[in-house]
């Protein structure tokens, strides 16, 4: 046991961190990120996402991009490992992002998989260069964890695919170029089997893109509106009726591509305990804090040590555990609990509303109000439960009353 | 970055776990607490034969001079065997506290002996209800004498070796005494894991030699190793408290189905997998600084103590509700591990003692980075 580098993973280690201290501001300390220049509030994210687009165009010309894709499409032939040791040196950096996810993250890997060569080549080196941003138009009001309950209908004639319902909690969609796209080719099969999944520009005409406040005040995600959008046949992902299996590909890297929930976490809680007061002593002095000090330090150090044991799984080259889920479950829960119970101990002044970036109570706020959000994305707090006793214990699927039945026969959506 | 154990020090833990299933630990655990004997003779001589009482010992005191990560895999197997033996007693706590000692005289004289399970030693330091710290000793030691009152001390009635707390001057340090010295008594007590035995013990100006006197902070050393490796045995017994759970949720039908594909028993046993995943993590963690003498070894024990109580208790708990009216029975083992993650979470000191030791420990080191 030791948590020394390869002679190999050293090598790789300074070349990239030489790189980016040639090209980036590093961090003072952990809470020393990256803020954009211009902050326009109201999903007016311009600024940061220019700069993100930037930084990922920086990369991808010094080969830092995709670390893990081929270089013919735009990435470095890495291994897994090195793109962890990325990973760890970029994030001593002060350097934007939260943008490119769904595409390099997502759309990507899936295109990786079912485009044809040519649209390989077209489409990744671009994704990889940073400048075109991709969305994912899966969930629908019908249909989030039930993602297979998708009625958006794609109708074939020709060669060309009619498109016609609705998207919503879209991330994103305001602002992207492209998308993959689920949708229900037909309506008389059962569920999973008539499915279809394609990607598209999201300047095709028929488009509509409204977006939703979020309880956080800002508006990131949106609802997407199809009205006869054409898609050549082309641009289909997988065999029609098939678009599940192509859809499971994509989630399944959504997994990987969400990681710890973003916000307050045991050291702001740490130091905000040691400032606070309570009954007239700091409140890190009172038996109660101390415990859930002691609860959260556990659940931290036991996040950081599980994503250890799986890069020295990666570096020995095994396949890491399906601890994914677990990540999710655990810091975002967290985050919530330490934002609450943070404001609990700045009492009546944790109310007022801040806006400043640097003020503490911003923070606790912000994470209070982000967290039910983490909880949801990507998969509910239950569906992830059900993935680590199915998936990591090998225990049955839930009973399901929908799975051979016409799809047009199943009840779904609020009835209220 | 090798942030696991190595090929040999799996290879010995699973030579260990074959071991205990081969020897039907479990049974024999259920043996002991329904029998009169206080520990499975057999079972000892069986360990003692593998080599196990004698891996951190240096070769040149009659051990195999292996170091604490060894240690570490052996002692999930016991957590996982739940075996009815003094081994955490001897081992992790007397062995370790004589390791740990700058006294050659005593290191000479017991460790070969402890190697070889001729003697069994036992840590005595609880004194009254109440957590045990490093400080709070009122047994004293003076002038080569030990006197006072020690409760509830593991495989007390067991060993012929103990390691006792006890103040010297205005320190409190550790020194050894002998079963059989003049004025030490030794009074059996019922254990509310009757697969262990536990007994009081009361010295009165018996012969003790010094271990370590010069400074309170070897107790505390002491209990920091002993965490992590009682986290390890704590994590073996919920992994297979979690297993046990699975198992019968599988085989078990209720309402025309396996109670397996009820989402409420699936989510339990999610539950369970993520804290003992944390454990396990924090575990790995612990036996690095344990097995490094790292300076993040204060904040390392106590995480890996804190989490996998935790873990432990919550499967062996959740265990017996996933049996129903089955795990209510004396007849199935849920109980037994219940037993033993209670006696396991009170050895070293509580949750909240250990718990409130996290906190400072991080306040002392300013972790995290
Ligand atoms: C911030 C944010 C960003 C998002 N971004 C995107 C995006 O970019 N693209 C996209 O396609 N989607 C996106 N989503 C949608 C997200 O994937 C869904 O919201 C999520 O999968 C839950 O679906 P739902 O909202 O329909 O809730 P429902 O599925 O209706 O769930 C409601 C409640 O019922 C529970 N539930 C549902 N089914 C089960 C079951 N089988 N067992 C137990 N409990 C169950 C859920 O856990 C939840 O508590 C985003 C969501 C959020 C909050
Ligand atoms: C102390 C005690 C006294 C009792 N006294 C009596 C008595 O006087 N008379 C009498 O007739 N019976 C009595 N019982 C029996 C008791 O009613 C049953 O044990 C209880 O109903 C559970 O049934 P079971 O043991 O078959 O467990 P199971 O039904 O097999 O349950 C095992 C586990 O699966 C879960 N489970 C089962 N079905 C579902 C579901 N649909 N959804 C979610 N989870 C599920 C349970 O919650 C439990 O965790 C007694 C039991 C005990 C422990």
């Amino acid at each position: 046991m030791d948590f020394n580098d390869t002679a190999e993973e050293a090598k790789f280690r300074k070349e990239a961190s030489d790189w980016l201290s040639a090209n980036a501001e590093k961090k003072e300390h952990s809470r020393d990120v990256y803020r954009p220049a211009e902050m326009t509030g109201e999903g007016g994210e311009s600024s940061a996402l220019q700069d993100a687009k930037d930084w990922m165009t920086k990369k991808y010309e010094a080969g830092w991009a995709c670390l893990h894709w081929p270089k013919e499409y735009g990435g470095r032939d890495a291994t897994a490992i090195e793109r962890v040791i990325w990973a760890q040196e970029e994030s001593k950096y002060k350097v934007p992002g939260g943008f490119h996810e769904i595409g390099q993250g997502m759309a990507g890997p899936t295109m990786m998989l079912y485009a044809t060569e040519e649209q390989k080549k077209q489409y990744l080196p671009p994704m990889a260069k940073g400048q075109e941003i991709w969305c994912q138009l899966f969930s629908e009001p019908g249909a989030g964890s039930d993602l297979a309950g998708i009625k958006t209908k794609a109708e074939l004639d020709g060669d060309t695919w009619t498109i016609n319902g609705q998207k919503v909690w879209t991330s994103g969609a305001h602002y992207s170029d492209y998308a993959i796209l689920v949708t229900r080719s037909d309506f008389n099969a059962p569920k999973h089997k008539g499915l279809t999944y394609f990607f598209l520009d999201m300047k095709s005409p028929g488009i509509e893109v409204r977006p939703i406040r979020q309880i956080t005040g800002g508006a990131n995600f949106n609802e997407v509106y199809f009205t006869d959008v054409k898609i050549p046949d082309s641009q289909r992902l997988g065999e029609v009726g098939d678009g599940w299996k192509v859809a499971l590909t994509t989630l399944m890297n959504e997994r990987l591509a969400v990681g710890d929930a973003s916000g307050v976490d045991f050291q702001e809680i740490f130091e905000l305990t040691k400032e606070s007061d309570f009954n007239g002593e700091n409140a890190i002095s009172n038996g109660g804090v101390r415990e859930r000090l002691a609860d959260w330090y556990c659940e931290y150090a036991g996040l950081k040590y599980t994503k250890m044991r799986n890069i020295s799984a990666l570096s020995r080259g095994d396949t890491p555990g399906p601890d994914a889920s677990i990540t999710k479950i655990v810091s975002a829960n967290k985050l919530q609990d330490i934002a609450n119970f943070g404001m609990d101990l700045m009492d009546n002044a944790s109310i007022i509303k801040s806006d400043d970036k640097d003020d503490i109570r911003a923070l606790f706020q912000g994470s209070l109000l982000g967290a039910p959000l983490i909880r949801i994305a990507g998969g509910t707090d239950e569906i992830l439960r059900n993935i680590i006793a199915e998936q990591v214990l090998g225990m049955p699927q839930d009973v399901r009353v929908d799975k051979t039945v016409p799809f047009n026969e199943i009840p779904s959506g609020s009835k209220n | 970055m090798n942030f696991e154990f190595s090929d040999d020090q799996l290879v010995m833990k699973e030579e260990v776990r074959k071991l205990f299933e081969k020897e039907d630990s479990v049974k024999r655990n259920r043996n002991i607490l329904e029998g009169d004997e206080n520990f499975d003779k057999d079972l000892w001589n069986k360990v003692v034969e593998m080599g196990l009482t004698a891996i951190t010992i240096p070769e040149e005191h009659g051990g195999i001079g292996l170091g604490f990560l060894e240690l570490c895999v052996v002692a999930e197997e016991m957590g996982r065997a739940i075996a009815p033996i003094p081994y955490s007693s001897s081992v992790y706590l007397a062995t370790t506290a004589i390791i740990n000692s700058s006294n050659d005289d005593v290191k000479k004289e017991y460790l070969p002996k402890l190697a070889a399970g001729e003697m069994i030693g036992t840590f005595a330091h609880s004194e009254e209800l109440g957590t045990p710290t490093s400080d709070n000793a009122k047994t004293t030691f003076q002038n080569g004498k030990l006197s006072g009152e020690k409760i509830a001390v593991p495989d007390g009635d067991i060993a012929n070796l103990f390691v006792v707390s006890a103040k010297s001057g205005d320190k409190v340090g550790l020194f050894l005494v002998d079963a059989d010295s003049k004025g030490v008594e030794v009074s059996k007590a019922e254990c509310f894991d009757g697969s262990r035995s536990y007994a009081n013990i009361s010295f009165k100006d018996a012969d003790a030699e010094i271990i370590e006197d010069s400074s309170s902070e070897a107790i505390d050393k002491l209990l920091n190793q002993a965490a992590v490796l009682f986290a390890f045995e704590q994590v073996g017994g919920a992994e297979a408290s979690m297993n046990m759970a699975k198992e019968y949720a599988m085989g078990r039908y209720a309402f025309g189905r396996q109670i397996g594909s009820f989402q409420a028993i699936k989510h339990k046993l999610a539950d369970m997998y993520i804290s003992l995943t944390l454990a396990r993590s924090n575990c790995y963690f612990g036996a690095w600084a344990l097995g490094n003498d790292a300076p993040e070894l204060p904040v390392a024990a106590a995480t890996a103590r804190v989490s996998a109580t935790k873990a432990f208790y919550e499967c062996s708990k959740e265990n017996i509700q996933t049996h129903g009216g089955m795990g209510a029975t004396w007849e199935f083992d849920c109980h037994l591990f219940y037993r033993r993650a209670r006696l396991l979470s009170a050895n070293i000191g509580g949750q909240s003692l250990w718990k409130d030791k996290l906190v400072s420990s991080i306040e002392r080191s300013n972790l995290p980075q």
